[in-house]
């Protein structure tokens, strides 16, 4: 069901882990949905540096979580909040439809990390 | 790599003692059972003669078998059967919440006609209350449809009591035995089963032929419209190959229940004590008594880590399992079965079922223990639910 792009990305998922002295975490998604993303930044410049993930799901959930922060370390903060889910399936060169909100999930958690990373931003600048 | 099946629920292999058995009647013996001539004959004597293997096994008269594509199709037939030829006097049905889909399914469908269908619950362990299904009984009750044992986590259902309600209240009693033939002894007269379902491909025989059993007596509308093939009650022309397959297997898979059942409950034994000494936070799924569960059956479920990762893990280690069921794989919700008997809805999600076949080994059991602990290890650690610092556990 799944392609060997994705096997691949479950298999040997990168940017695994927490970082510590983080900018900005996204966490989405339920555990009785039975999956849960967490998506770390650390950013220098408004540039992201370093992305790691955690995430309870499925096959295809890790598999995003790992395409989807390798995607994005190096880019500017406003290009990684115009990566769509879409894209990360490209990447991904498909899923399966019933696994699609997955993609959906990385694409908000790059989202909510990011925000978290802008009103830390924005209070430091307030003080 | 090996390759180590631990999916004996989900399907058996063909023994090859079967498949020999099986081989001459397509390409020699292949005559229409339904012909006059010898072809047609030997055909019809190699069906009868699986008939009476079936009817031998589980304690009926060769006239109450009909052969069937399969344990779904058994289980639609019976209870559609019975339903329609009985509404004059009810429109009550009852069965349990943790029945098959082809039952389940059924049921639904037949409450869109205007039955009525209770879904009698099972309690912790995964089994109904007798007391429950008494109370459940009206005079308008007319089927009584309870699994024999669950596919899911192998709890075996008091079927002979039961049985024996079901003849108190002069009601029919039909129970899927999908996963309890050659597995768990059964006599249907001494049970009181009416009715049961059965399925080749779970007890070494070939996939596509079935059996459903019929107490003479009972009756049912017919399957299939066309010509008179058994007994005029299921047209089309027979699976000689397929029903003699199945009538091997179900001698093979009875004359040895005892022998089978002592060697792969060993294992699954070992498996299960060794999984729950060697993994935390995990719940093990179904009847603690292991007397009143499949001998093959072991089912976990993993906290904080999910079904499908585990079973893609295991299978890139040649290991192959379920999660949940094969029916439901696929479906992002997680197994009613599991939610039943109060596995709550995030730890359903970690569900694996082992099920353990003849043909596995003691040394591919230890082999699976081993990477299990591995891959729920590393699973938790990729987990955000599971943060082990300083070594306690803390969940977020």
């Amino acid at each position: 069901m799944y392609n060997d792009k994705v096997m691949e990305a479950f298999a040997h998922p990168k940017n695994v882990g927490f970082i510590e002295d983080n900018d900005g975490v996204g966490k989405v998604g339920n555990p009785s949905c039975g999956d849960i993303m967490e998506i770390s930044l650390k950013i220098k410049d408004d540039i992201i540096v370093d992305a790691k993930f955690r995430t309870f799901g499925c096959a295809a959930a890790i598999a995003t979580s790992s395409t989807a922060t390798d995607m994005i370390i190096g880019m500017k903060v406003e290009d990684a909040l115009k990566i769509s889910n879409k894209k990360v399936v490209e990447v991904l060169e498909g899923l399966p439809p019933q696994k699609i909100h997955c993609s959906v999930l990385a694409e908000e958690a790059i989202k909510k990390a990011i925000e978290d990373y802008q009103s830390r931003k924005a209070n430091n600048q307030a003080k | 790599m090996e390759n180590i099946y631990l999916d004996h629920s989900a399907t058996t292999y063909t023994d090859r003692a079967v498949l020999e058995e099986m081989l001459p009647y397509f390409t020699e013996v292949f005559g229409n059972g339904s012909s006059q001539h010898k072809a047609g004959r030997d055909a019809l004597k190699a069906i009868d003669r699986a008939r009476e293997q079936v009817a031998k096994a589980i304690g009926c008269a060769p006239s109450e078998v009909y052969f069937t594509s399969g344990g779904s199709e058994s289980d639609n037939w019976a209870i559609k059967g019975v339903a329609h030829m009985y509404k004059s006097k009810g429109n009550h049905i009852i069965t349990s919440v943790i029945e098959h889909p082809a039952v389940i399914q059924t049921c639904k469908k037949l409450e869109k006609e205007g039955f009525e269908v209770t879904y009698l619950p099972v309690d912790n362990q995964g089994f109904i209350s007798l007391e429950d299904l008494e109370n459940a009984i009206t005079d308008k009750t007319i089927l009584i449809s309870i699994m024999f044992a669950n596919n899911e986590m192998g709890a075996i259902q008091p079927i002979s009591e039961i049985g024996k309600i079901a003849k108190e209240h002069k009601v029919y009693f039909h129970t899927d035995a999908v996963q309890a033939v050659g597995n768990v002894p059964i006599d249907v007269k001494a049970m009181n089963i009416d009715m049961l379902s059965m399925s080749g491909h779970k007890f070494y025989g070939p996939k596509g032929v079935g059996v459903l059993y019929k107490r003479n007596g009972i009756r049912i509308d017919r399957f299939m419209d066309g010509g008179e093939q058994e007994r005029n009650m299921r047209a089309g022309t027979l699976n000689t190959p397929g029903i003699v397959g199945l009538g091997k297997a179900i001698e093979l898979a009875t004359s040895n229940i005892q022998e089978n059942n002592a060697k792969i409950a060993k294992m699954r034994d070992y498996f299960v004590e060794q999984v729950q000494s060697k993994i935390d936070h995990i719940y093990f799924n179904g009847p603690k008594d292991m007397t009143k569960r499949l001998a093959g059956n072991a089912s976990f479920s993993f906290e904080f880590v999910e079904g499908e990762s585990i079973l893609m893990l295991l299978d890139m280690e040649g290991i192959r399992v379920s999660s949940g069921s094969a029916c439901s794989s696929g479906s992002l919700e997680p197994s009613y079965v599991m939610l039943s008997i109060g596995v709550p809805i995030e730890v359903a999600h970690g569900t694996i079922r082992f099920s353990f076949g003849k043909a596995n080994t003691m040394e591919q059991t230890q082999f699976v223990i081993d990477k299990l602990v591995a891959i729920i290890d590393r699973l938790r650690d990729m987990s955000p639910l599971f943060k082990q610092i300083k070594g306690e556990d803390i969940y977020v």
